[in-house]
């Protein structure tokens, strides 16, 4: 983009008598084609001006659904004619903070506190980069045990609120540790597969990578009544579907390395190889030098991993089967706006979906650039 | 014919050469691929060869370390120091020896818990002993399902076992030639060291290939027998058993259509019989007629492959308000049979193979425009976006991402209920005057189509305008300003330049992209669910179902699974096959692989 930005603005002109091509600043007779340039830039203005609405539209009508007071299920117009806060009120229905369970863990109070602080700051201090230098590189350590502890922190409180009696927090509370752990454990799985086939030499390594094509071509739904068994056998459907869900999302995730692995694929070589011979075990190799230089994929496979969890609906509604409780968010909604009755409870998924879809969001744009550097990555290298 | 002629020729002159070409090779590719099918079984059988000879003369001339080694597993190991691999070895062959031999397997209420070995013979004909009652008590018989599982589990196991057993044996072997050369071995220390340096890649692929073996293959080699098996609703475990039943199930889903029409009748006592008639296309059709005469006339028709049949409305049956049909029979057995009556009842039950070319041809109708129309529509939206004084490009541009960064199950209901007959596209039209009824959106079903594959652009314009973009700034200015001066207009350019500059960087994307369209779920599941149901599809197949959608419907709603199984393997099949034919015609996928 910076180069097409240095080229001056000159019109071009072929001087057939002389022979050559001539730069020259914009004249008079070159108005028309100005004025043709600025057609065409208004009617690109008009087309993406349309195109913001029709792709903003259904969400805005998703807030204002939310705060509709009227009851029913779908209505003929957009803008409510009686605001209320009720369809939240009742999403938090019920719910509690339990002091017993904060009172028992007096000592992760304290950490709480601790972590609380560290943890924002660390977050902050996370997604704002800078260059680095040697205290640079301490500082940012701390901020990686501080995100740590931020995580620490959210389950901690979590674990005190009291969401027996209130569905919605209690499945948006199931969605977020599916998601964590699906996070951190996910991620270690597809940058060990992806850094591996990349990176190191081995008899089957071809067979590996081949084998895991043809598995990738089967559809993933064929398997689910086995996997249902299997987690049977281990007790982790109905009552163990969070945990369930976890292992199974995460026990095939190295299967998704490619982009990981095209990413690792365009640094060199030659730096692994000066660190071996200075005397570096691989392990080595890999934590000291091509982790730090691999940020921008690993937070690209974090947030993959995180947003993963929040639509599952497939998988998630059938190992949870009928045990309320257990249902993640994507679920839950799905049963309350696909029942026949679901007038009733239209604005009340709206507003749910507003509560779902923003943290999501504003994660999703905070970290936006390492998405698209990893998609665009992605689909260069296939 | 040699390169200097081939570029002399007009273009469709070239096409047709190189159409030519391909045909003429295809001949030459086969018996290649024959040769090179022999030559794999040739190397198979010699690897074999050697291998079982050098288990042999590794155990011949092997010191009595190796000779223990190759029934207690680890004991070499052990005895020459090597402590931690000697008791990892024997660690594990005990523990597979007590799965194999210890009874802990419970497949049956009737049965006593059964040994890993017992499983295994039991694979045969998945369980023999039936539920029955005992009073008033049931007791459940075999479980099939539990039997397959647990079959291929230990099968699973003992090819891990015997692989293992080879790693052992082979360990001696090294071990023996490191102490002849008067070397010292690797010690405990030394093992645990190299795990995270000559031996990191196993330290890392060991849990990712484990989850992936329990949790993919496992699952997927269960699924694939199941599609041999009968394992439906009528044969669900623990009641009752399910078994072999060959390539049945194939058939079903593919049986072309039949050569011979079946016609059949039952009498249904007062002059009226039931004629029910097996169509050529697999389609069964019931209908009750009291034209006795003309129906046995059908029948004798119906005996050879040239029968043919037809049907056609004739108006309304006043009493009934009904449809009056009248049939056509045609043979060479005998005369033309016409059948009309007064009152039709007419049952037809489409044939699952019917259902399924008409779920795969609407599969590959949206795979295509899913990915082809998102494809040009995104790069022109990213094009547009791109352009030279265009402002605000940071905010367009963060505006179509909101569709990426909502969870699709919200934004994907939402806009399914605003196109519902209730919804608040169709409520706003009305009352605006424009339209008296609702618009079909859901409920017809070409409309249902369109309004998918409308949606989907929605939802993927902004992805392909992310890749779009990326890839737009990687093409060299310069050449656009040479096309510029050479008076190139914009479409020349775009045709010229940025089509195939994307088309090349792309290619891959785009395979990827239509095989995983063709299984695209969340769409259709979210939007349509698959609705609207159609009269002339089978297994509760809708208009807008996928291949995918439909496999789980069959799992979950109708508990069909032999027949989810052999679609998930058609599934397959069908993306396997367009991508070999992608990765031998279009050459940036194949060169892309080893772009390293």
């Amino acid at each position: 983009m910076a180069k097409k930005n240095n080229i001056p603005e000159v019109d071009i002109i072929v001087d057939e008598k002389a022979g050559v091509i001539r730069e020259v600043e914009p004249d008079k007779k070159l108005r028309s084609k100005k004025g043709h340039e600025r057609r065409v830039n208004g009617a690109i203005y008009a087309i993406l001006i349309l195109m913001s609405i029709i792709w903003l539209c259904p969400f805005v009508f998703l807030v204002l659904q939310s705060f509709r007071g009227e009851s029913g299920g779908q209505v003929a117009y957009v803008i409510p004619k009686q605001w209320t806060l009720d369809n939240y009120a009742f999403l938090f229905q019920g719910v509690g903070f339990s002091l017993q369970t904060l009172v028992k863990d007096l000592p992760n109070i304290i950490l709480t506190v601790i972590t609380n602080v560290l943890g924002i700051w660390g977050m902050v201090a996370f997604l704002r980069r800078k260059p680095k230098n040697p205290i640079e590189k301490t500082k940012g350590n701390l901020k990686a045990a501080a995100l740590v502890f931020g995580v620490l922190l959210l389950i901690n409180f979590m674990r005190c609120v009291d969401s027996t009696n209130c569905d919605f927090v209690r499945w948006f509370m199931n969605t977020l540790t599916i998601a964590l752990f699906c996070a951190v454990i996910q991620t270690v799985m597809v940058l060990s597969v992806s850094y591996t086939l990349s990176r190191m030499r081995f008899k089957g390594r071809k067979l590996i990578m081949n084998v895991v094509l043809v598995l990738g071509m089967f559809p993933g739904f064929l398997t689910m009544i086995v996997l249902y068994y299997l987690l049977k056998m281990f007790g982790l459907t109905q009552a163990g579907a969070v945990p369930g869900l976890i292992l199974i999302s995460c026990a095939s995730s190295g299967m998704g390395y490619y982009i990981s692995k095209g990413f690792f694929d365009t640094i060199p070589k030659s730096l692994d190889e000066s660190a071996r011979i200075d005397g570096a075990t691989r392990f080595q190799v890999f934590l000291k030098i091509i982790m730090p230089m691999a940020k921008p994929i690993v937070i690209y496979t974090i947030l993959m991993a995180f947003m993963g969890p929040w639509g599952d609906y497939v998988f998630a509604s059938y190992v949870a089967f009928g045990h309320k409780a257990s249902y993640n968010v994507a679920v839950g909604l799905y049963r309350w706006v696909n029942t026949n009755d679901y007038q009733g409870y239209f604005t009340r998924f709206c507003a749910g979906g507003v509560l779902v879809a923003i943290p999501i969001t504003v994660l999703f744009m905070a970290l936006q650039k390492y998405y698209v550097e990893g998609v665009t990555g992605g689909a260069v290298k296939g | 014919m040699n390169d200097l002629d081939f570029l002399r020729l007009s273009k469709p002159q070239k096409l047709l050469h190189k159409l030519k070409t391909a045909i003429l090779g295809i001949p030459g590719k086969l018996l290649g691929s024959l040769k090179g099918l022999v030559m794999w079984f040739v190397n198979l059988f010699k690897g074999i060869g050697h291998f079982l000879a050098d288990l042999v003369m590794t155990y011949v001339r092997g010191d009595w370390k190796t000779k223990i080694s190759y029934t207690v597993m680890g004991f070499g190991s052990m005895a020459r120091g090597q402590w931690l691999r000697g008791v990892m070895f024997f660690v594990f062959q005990t523990l597979f020896n007590m799965y194999l031999f210890m009874p802990i397997l419970k497949i049956s209420e009737s049965r006593e818990p059964l040994c890993g070995l017992n499983v295994v013979t039991l694979l045969a004909n998945l369980g023999t002993v039936e539920t029955a009652k005992k009073g008033r008590v049931t007791v459940y018989g075999d479980n099939s399902f539990l039997i397959l599982l647990y079959g291929v589990l230990t099968l699973f196991l003992i090819v891990a076992f015997l692989y293992t057993w080879y790693v052992n044996v082979k360990q001696n072997k090294i071990s023996e030639q490191i102490l002849k050369s008067g070397k010292k071995l690797k010690t405990a220390k030394d093992d645990m060291a190299s795990m995270l340096d000559s031996q990191f890649h196993k330290t890392l692929l060991a849990i990712p290939t484990a989850g992936v073996t329990m949790f993919t293959i496992l699952p997927i080699i269960f699924m694939i027998l199941v599609a041999f098996t009968n394992y439906d609703n009528q044969h669900q475990p623990p009641q009752k058993l399910f078994t072999w039943v060959g390539f049945e199930n194939f058939q079903t889903l593919l049986s072309a259509e039949s050569n011979d029409l079946g016609v059949d009748i039952t009498d249904k006592g007062n002059g009226t019989v039931t004629l029910t008639i097996t169509a050529k296309d697999g389609d069964i059709i019931t209908v009750d007629t009291t034209d006795v005469a003309a129906a046995q006339a059908a029948d004798a028709l119906a005996v050879d492959s040239s029968a043919e049949f037809s049907f056609e409305t004739i108006g309304t049956n006043a009493e009934t308000g009904k449809d009056n049909y009248r049939l056509t029979f045609t043979g060479d057995a005998g005369e033309p049979v016409t059948l009309e009556a007064t009152s039709w009842l007419y049952v037809s039950t489409p044939s699952f193979s019917h259902t399924f070319k008409q779920v795969l041809l609407w599969t590959l109708i949206w795979a295509f425009f899913a990915t082809f129309l998102n494809y040009f529509l995104g790069m022109l939206v990213a094009i547009m976006i791109n352009k030279k004084g265009i402002k605000f490009k940071k905010m367009w541009r963060t505006i179509l991402v909101m569709t990426i960064a909502i969870p699709q199950f919200i934004s994907l209901l939402y806009v399914s209920k605003m196109f519902a007959a209730d919804g608040l596209i169709n409520g706003m039209l009305m009352n605006w005057g424009w339209i008296t009824e609702p618009l079909p959106f859901w409920t017809n079903a070409n409309w249902a189509r369109v309004t998918i594959i409308g949606i989907n652009v929605w939802i993927g314009i902004p992805y392909l305008m992310l890749i779009a973009t990326g890839i737009l700034m990687n093409i060299p200015a310069d050449l656009y300003e040479s096309a510029r001066i050479d008076g190139a207009n914009a479409f020349q350019t775009y045709m010229k330049i940025t089509l195939p500059y994307m088309l090349f960087v792309t290619g891959p994307y785009l395979l990827t992209s239509f095989t995983g369209n063709i299984n695209n779920f969340n769409v259709i599941f979210l939007l349509s669910g698959g609705k609207p149901l159609g009269m002339d599809l089978a297994g509760n197949a809708g208009n807008t179902d996928l291949l995918i959608t439909w496999l789980y419907k069959m799992t979950v709603t109708d508990s069909n699974y032999k027949l989810a199984a052999v679609m998930g393997i058609l599934v397959f099949v069908v993306c396997a096959v367009i991508n070999l034919v992608v990765y031998n015609f279009i050459p940036s996928v194949k060169n892309e692989e080893d772009f390293q």
